[in-house]
């Protein structure tokens, strides 16, 4: 059986099974805590986005709450002068490299990053950074979705799903660094590589970078 | 089964004795020929050492051995004749390979003027320990680097190689990982994380099987010393690897070596052929029950795969990117195994730690860093090389006494230590003593032993965005703040090292590299932007050179650099300079003198050489002479 501990986040006591991550245990208690990478069931969390630092008493630097399992009496704090500086940060690096322009995105109203930008305030526009975004083509080969690489956040819940849920591995992440991306196989069209076009990736897609053809007519 | 060990290696070991005493009467001469040695021609120094001692039908041994850390004296011989000192000659060519054969192996004459040092003390010719280099290096894990057939494991073994492991075998594991945990051995990859309580870690995890990496990816730009130890003496690592993997519980150990390190490889794969041959590797070392074997497996040369869950997911077939820890290797590492990975130099100090015991090893080094440290020099210093000092050594002695100080006695400007991710420090640093915990709080880190020392030629700017640029280029891309914020400050850098920089760049820099630090999913991100945080914190006075004077003090960023003729200095009967430049922009004046169309240079340098050993006529200034309406034109 597995037992359930009490733990405190900002000021709330709320009752999780032992051992779940943190970042979970605060979502489904109605406590937002900024993600992108995270997949509840995958054995071993991804940690790549970076932004869901929280402060934990007792530690002395922000950690990222989906690596950290609950314990009894862990008191934590999704806001602090530190967590919303390296939270900002992140965001800021993530928007460097994402096309904007939400008013022509089908994901407008419904995107992470928005929802971001709306829960901590956060500018929806480049500041104090400079745009690393590159052209690239949009991949809209398949009949029901296209694949747009240059609003992709490399979040990597698209390759999770197409590998773990569905089981086909058509896509997976190609090349080191900032050539690092989302891709098919010898880089082909997704038409032409072994997706089956389920569309279960376009379903967990934050950001807009996985959409429906039915959402991308009605732009 | 105790009786068993050492009856085993006492026999090896008379076997190694009687083995070289074959040689060791006679006249012998050692090339070394290690990759140092190579590039600066070893193999056809050996060659000519081979060919003249057949021709002249001489009782002599020519053998090849490694590096003794004197790199900028390759190639490096050691001659042995009986009833002269051991002598050491650098920078052998061929002509002074041959005269070394007719006038000191076929005649009498030890060529002294050729000689750079003796081996042994003695009444004809001082020793390296009269030298201040000598005075100061303590080796443990170079000593026999070298001096010693890294190909040849009677070597080893004639010098009590294996015995560490001989007597490792009749201890018990948990005595031997209380011995390394009590001699407070850190680990040398960079981190100085405790050796022992890593081996604790995993011989206490329960598992039928765990594993023993030796991590030799080495890759930092400046750093040599473990490919120079594999390369030297590959058994004193292997002997180290096989220690851990009894103390731990392994039973199956790695090398996990760069794919660029050919040499290292070949040799390394020679020691292990010899060990399984002599017992030592197999099913039955040294005829206990304890059953150990290595393999090699060659990473191809990501800079991010010396990091351990990285080693871990290459080795594993995967791509080489890091995962979070914990777990940690040494709970669950390699295919979900215990798993200890130490570097290299840790796991080469073992065997002697072993051997000469704790206290031995206490009594070298600092109370919370014991033992030595091995750096590789290089930059603006001297002697560029190997060294290997006590920790605690000041990186003054370091440089001015066991590197020769600075190259053309030009001011030293700041020590880049620590590889791409150390730190930049200045000279107010330079009576730090060296280890684990005062370089990071001075900013940089002991990181793997690079140390870069630089002059007032090497611009901070510059050497910052260099070493940014390693660390972008080999981010592995997973997290963002490593993959995107890196770029950033990269971007931001280039900017400023050609002019463009604007003043509240500086506390954007500082910012995203503290942000990037905390934030960031492995130490390759927590680390790359040191080189900027220091050089900002200790040469801001260059960045805000760059940015608001457009000026490069050190004359060093081609941007912000125009070269010019002095026409006081120039002669009006030379033009070297004309014929150096490969895009015409020099020219004779009607007067004689020469000038330089600034519009067409290209900043190659090309005539300040040339004319530099004549007239030094050709000056750099910053900021750049204004090309506006052809500048000094006809």
């Amino acid at each position: 059986m597995s037992k359930t501990v009490t733990i405190t986040i900002d000021d709330k006591q709320i009752s999780v099974t032992e051992g779940e991550k943190l970042l979970w245990a605060a979502l489904e208690n109605g406590i937002y805590i900024p993600h992108l990478c995270g997949v509840k069931e995958a054995e071993r969390p991804e940690a790549s986005c970076r932004l869901c630092f929280v402060e934990v008493e007792g530690m002395p630097n922000p950690v990222t709450s989906c690596t950290l399992s609950v314990k009894e009496g862990m008191v934590v704090r999704t806001r602090s002068p530190r967590v919303d500086r390296l939270v900002r940060t992140g965001f800021e690096l993530l928007l460097s490299n994402h096309r904007l322009g939400c008013a022509k995105c089908a994901k407008n109203g419904k995107c992470a990053l928005q929802k971001m930008a709306k829960e901590r305030g956060l500018k929806l526009k480049l500041t104090r950074l400079r745009s690393l975004v590159k052209e690239t083509p949009v991949d809209d080969s398949p009949q029901s979705f296209s694949f747009d690489p240059s609003r992709c956040v490399l979040c990597g819940q698209c390759v999770w799903v197409d590998r773990n849920k569905v089981k086909v591995g058509a896509i997976g992440f190609i090349k080191r660094g900032m050539d690092r991306k989302v891709s098919t196989f010898g880089e082909v069209k997704l038409a032409e590589s072994r997706c089956t076009q389920c569309g279960e990736c376009v379903k967990v897609c934050p950001v807009g970078a996985l959409t429906a053809s039915s959402e991308k007519e009605s732009h | 089964m105790n009786a068993t060990v050492e009856k085993n290696y006492e026999i090896l070991k008379n076997d190694a004795l009687q083995d070289i005493s074959k040689w060791q009467e006679k006249a012998r001469v050692l090339v070394g020929t290690a990759t140092c040695g190579r590039a600066a021609g070893a193999l056809e120094v050996l060659d000519i050492f081979r060919k003249e001692v057949e021709n002249r039908q001489l009782d002599v041994e020519v053998m090849e051995v490694g590096c003794m850390g004197h790199c900028y004296a390759e190639p490096m011989v050691i001659i042995y004749k009986p009833g002269f000192p051991p002598l050491c000659y650098g920078s052998v060519d061929e002509g002074i390979a041959k005269r070394l054969v007719t006038d000191y192996l076929e005649n009498d004459d030890p060529c002294f003027d050729f000689a750079m040092a003796a081996l042994e003390p003695n009444d004809m010719f001082p020793t390296f320990e009269d030298f201040p280099r000598g005075v100061y290096e303590q080796k443990i894990v170079l000593a026999d680097c070298g001096l010693i057939n890294p190909e040849d494991i009677n070597q080893y073994l004639a010098r009590d190689g294996y015995s560490a492991l001989a007597k490792a075998l009749s201890m018990k594991p948990a005595e031997v990982v209380a011995e390394i945990k009590d001699a407070k051995l850190r680990g040398r990859g960079g981190a100085g994380f405790p050796t022992g309580v890593k081996w604790e870690i995993c011989h206490q995890a329960v598992s039928p099987e765990k594993y023993v990496i030796c991590n030799a990816d080495e890759g930092d730009p400046g750093a040599f010393m473990d490919r120079a130890l594999l390369e030297s003496n590959p058994h004193q690592v292997i002997e180290g690897l096989m220690i851990a993997g009894f103390a731990v519980g392994a039973s199956k150990g790695y090398f996990y070596v760069r794919a660029e390190y050919p040499l290292a490889i070949t040799r390394l794969r020679t020691a292990l052929e010899q060990a399984r041959e002599k017992g030592i590797l197999g099913s039955s070392v040294l005829g206990s029950d304890f059953g150990f074997d290595i393999e090699i497996f060659q990473g191809s040369g990501a800079f991010v795969c010396g990091e351990e869950t990285a080693l871990i997911a290459s080795m594993e077939g995967k791509p080489g990117i890091p995962n979070h820890r914990p777990p940690f290797p040494a709970v669950s590492g390699l295919r979900g195994k215990p798993t200890v990975i130490n570097n290299v130099k840790t796991l080469s100090y073992v065997p002697h730690i072993i051997r000469k015991g704790v206290d031995w090893f206490k009594s070298i080094g600092t109370p919370d860093s014991p033992g030595t440290a091995v750096f590789a020099l290089a930059g603006k210093v001297v002697s560029t090389g190997l060294a290997e000092v006590p920790m605690g050594t000041t990186l003054r002695t370091l440089i001015y006494d066991v590197g020769n100080g600075i190259k053309d006695d030009k001011p030293f400007k700041a020590v880049q230590i620590g590889g791409p991710s150390g730190g930049c420090l200045p000279e107010s640093s330079l009576d730090l003593p060296i280890d684990f915990d005062s370089l990071q709080q001075a900013g940089a880190m002991m990181g793997s032993g690079g140390l870069v020392v630089l002059s007032e030629d090497d611009c901070m700017v510059e050497i910052a965005r260099y070493f940014l640029e390693f660390t972008q280029k080999e981010s592995c891309g997973k997290c963002t703040f490593c993959r995107l914020g890196t770029k950033q400050m990269l971007e931001i850098l280039t900017d400023i090292t050609k002019g463009q920089g604007k003043p509240e760049d500086i506390d954007l820099l500082l910012e995203l590299g503290e942000d990037i630090k905390a934030g960031s999913l492995c130490s390759l991100g927590k680390t790359a932007p040191n080189p900027v945080l220091t050089t900002i914190r200790f040469f801001r006075h260059e960045y805000e050179a760059h940015i608001q004077e457009k000026r490069c003090p050190s004359l060093m960023c081609k941007d912000l650099i125009s070269y010019i003729i002095d026409p006081a200095k120039c002669s009006k009967l030379c033009d070297a300079c004309v014929g150096s430049c490969p895009v015409e922009a020099v020219y004779t004046k009607p007067d004689m003198l020469k000038d330089i169309h600034q519009d067409k240079c290209v900043k190659c340098d090309n005539c300040l050489v040339t004319c530099l050993p004549l007239y030094q006529a050709v000056v750099k200034v910053s900021p750049p002479v204004a090309v506006e309406g052809g500048g000094n034109h006809e």
